[in-house]
């Protein structure tokens, strides 16, 4: 059979080129593991904190806290001017049983580090309200024991051991206090590593596999084989099928090695199914090179395939779902949804995220298939500018 | 059938520029037909819209018989680029055995057909040598044997020689008388005119026309020169 031929043959040529071999399959490695150093560092994070009427207790106890410095503070207008002044990264301000709290959130992580803090240091408050209150009703309990105890003797009673008979009293409860956030920049959503690693996945699978295929075909038209090919009776499908396995091969072995290094380097939690990782994963794969395969047909040389990437790759990241695109205008959101990375990162996000079940991203797998149906045949259509038939 | 290629009325245009205009050619089976004329004349894409690689502004081509393009038709022809066009990081096996594949060639006659092919052109011993590794005429020997292949029934051979030692050019014209005794046809272009001498039926292109199309000797008388080379300077003297 024909395709077999051609996918043993780009096989064959693909084992013996040994440095690009290298860059399919260490390179990823390479740049998750930079990733990881980068953000390894991130995690001594320190934050200091402008404190404005906040309760003794609760600034003992964030002070406490790791890496977390408060300063007083009797302003809050002034506390604020610090902020601005990026002199500290946040200012707390307890008024009526209320935190209010300003983030400069320019870090994600200090503001982060900070909420955690705070919610610490006022739980770690109550909890002490709430002990003293406690001590001071069974105090109670055992006066009003020993009074009943007395009366009893008095009237010859026999005096219940049990304290089920007696009224309660209910320990005051500690009012939880209320934190009011309120950021300096972006929301609360605003990235945090953890969100945008299922994203970062699906891109970098689409960089790389997109990268290989595009050579792929290049090669064979700029040395002219594929004219010679073409010379033959086979068919132009049977070209486009016989790359899109024989890669696909490389894709999904690259794609895993990319999902395991990221996992188990990166320290990722996948909360739902890794196989449902890998398998969306080949889908991205899969997509990448239908249309790595289509622009090589445009691209007159190798550089000029190099130049669609920043065309081409880059702006799928934006609509990903790094940044939220319910926040942007109508096109743009409508331009999202015809990039197959959109629904890859969706549904990585699903899985990795959230832990969900096929229900959840069926349709974003589906519209991936789609994105490889319609460029598959698109590549068939396209051969036909180097031969009618 | 007769006639395994017929051109009619062929025009090729790129953008602005005419290259082929009202192109008529024709080739009979059993015939070998050179096709001259100086370099950029059009040959190349001569062939290349008679097989269908080039769409055609006007005009036909019938090739064994079969209104072109069509794609069937192209497993019994063979066909040389003027370029080599192989996988180079192949060997020349390799190569063989993959065209062969993408020829249709039955599994089982694969060999036989490798082992054939390269006998001709002299390169049985550098098989399993990769094509990088060859010269520049080991290269040209072994696309020549990759149109081989298959035992087509017409061979177009563009620049066929170029870079081919004298005693193997011998022997490939040896082949080709071969198989044209056995009903194969060939169109083949070349610029080496003692070639174009022992071919049936010479074809002069120049600025996109057949201008002159029959035996070498009956050219040779028509333009009173002794040789195809002159005939070759003369119409473009005139044409000038
Ligand atoms: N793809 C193309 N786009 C634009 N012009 C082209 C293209 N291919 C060929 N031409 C032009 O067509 C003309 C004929 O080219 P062709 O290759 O057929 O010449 P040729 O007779 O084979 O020449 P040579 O003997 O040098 O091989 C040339 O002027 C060339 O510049
Ligand atoms: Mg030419």
């Amino acid at each position: 059979m024909r395709v077999t031929a051609i996918v043993k043959k780009v096989l064959k040529e693909l084992f013996r080129d040994k440095r690009t071999l290298a860059m399919i399959f260490l390179a990823p490695i390479l740049v998750l593991w930079l990733m990881n150093v980068m953000f390894a560092s991130n995690s001594s994070t320190s934050a200091k904190l402008a404190v404005v009427d906040v309760p003794h207790q609760v600034n003992k106890n964030l002070d406490k806290v790791d890496h977390v410095s408060i300063k007083k503070y009797t302003d809050r207008t002034q506390a604020k001017k610090k902020l601005k002044q990026n002199k500290i990264d946040g200012v707390i301000y307890y008024h009526h049983n209320k935190y209010y709290v300003d983030y400069a959130n320019t870090d994600s992580s200090q503001t982060a580090l900070t909420k955690q803090a705070l919610k610490v240091a006022i739980t770690g408050q109550s909890i002490t309200k709430m002990k003293t209150a406690l001590t001071q009703s069974q105090k109670q309990l055992v006066k009003l024991s020993k009074q009943l105890a007395i009366v009893a003797q008095k009237n010859g009673m026999q005096v219940p051991t049990k304290p089920g008979t007696q009224k309660k009293t209910k320990p005051k409860k500690a009012k939880k206090a209320k934190i009011i956030n309120k950021y300096h920049y972006g929301n609360s959503d605003t990235g945090f590593f953890n969100k945008i690693v299922p994203i970062l996945i699906a891109f970098f699978i689409f960089l790389f596999v997109f990268l290989i295929s595009g050579m792929a075909l290049l090669k064979e038209r700029t040395t002219g084989t594929l004219d010679r090919l073409l010379a033959t009776p086979v068919k132009r499908s049977e070209i486009i099928y016989g790359y899109m396995i024989s890669y696909g091969i490389i894709a999904v072995i690259q794609s895993i090695i990319i999902i395991v290094v990221t996992i188990w380097l990166l320290n990722i939690e996948v909360a739902g199914n890794v196989m449902w990782v890998i398998l969306i994963s080949i889908l991205v794969a899969m997509v990448a090179l239908a249309f790595g395969f289509l622009l090589s047909t445009i691209a007159e040389s190798e550089f000029q395939m190099m130049q669609f990437i920043p065309l081409v790759a880059v702006p799928q990241i934006f609509f990903s779902g790094i940044i939220p695109l319910d926040s942007m205008a109508n096109w743009v959101s409508y331009l999202g949804k015809i990039l197959p990375l959109t629904y890859a990162g969706d549904a990585l996000n699903q899985v990795i995220l959230y832990g969900r079940g096929f229900e959840s991203f069926a349709g974003d797998m589906l519209a991936l298939l789609i994105f490889i149906v319609v460029l598959v045949a698109l590549n068939i259509v396209g051969l036909k500018r180097y031969r009618k038939v | 059938m007769n006639n395994f290629i017929e051109i009619h009325n062929l025009v090729k245009k790129y953008g602005k520029q005419t290259i082929l205009n009202n192109v008529d050619l024709t080739l009979k089976k059993g015939e070998i037909i050179g096709l001259i004329g100086p370099s950029g004349a059009g040959k190349t894409t001569t062939i290349k819209t008679a097989l269908g690689m080039e769409k055609a502004d006007s005009g036909s081509a019938l090739v064994l018989g079969k209104q072109m393009p069509n794609r069937k038709i192209l497993g019994e022809i063979g066909y040389m680029a003027q370029s080599d066009a192989l996988y180079t990081s192949l060997t020349g096996a390799e190569n063989l055995e993959f065209f062969c594949e993408m020829k249709g060639v039955a599994k089982k006659d694969i060999a036989e057909q490798i082992e054939y092919v390269s006998e001709v052109v002299d390169l049985t011993d550098a098989l399993d040598k990769y094509v990088k590794e060859y010269s520049g005429g080991m290269m040209r020997r072994l696309s020549l044997a990759i149109a081989l292949l298959s035992y087509p029934k017409l061979l177009v051979l563009d620049e066929p020689t170029v870079g081919i030692d004298p005693a193997l050019r011998r022997k490939i014209w040896h082949e080709l008388n071969n198989l044209r005794s056995q009903g194969c046809s060939v169109l083949i272009t070349t610029h080496v005119m003692d070639e174009a001498e022992k071919t049936d039926r010479v074809a002069l292109l120049l600025h996109g026309e057949i201008i002159a199309f029959d035996h070498p000797q009956v050219l040779e008388q028509n333009y009173g020169v002794p040789t195809i080379e002159d005939v070759f300077l003369k119409a473009e003297q005139k044409e000038g």
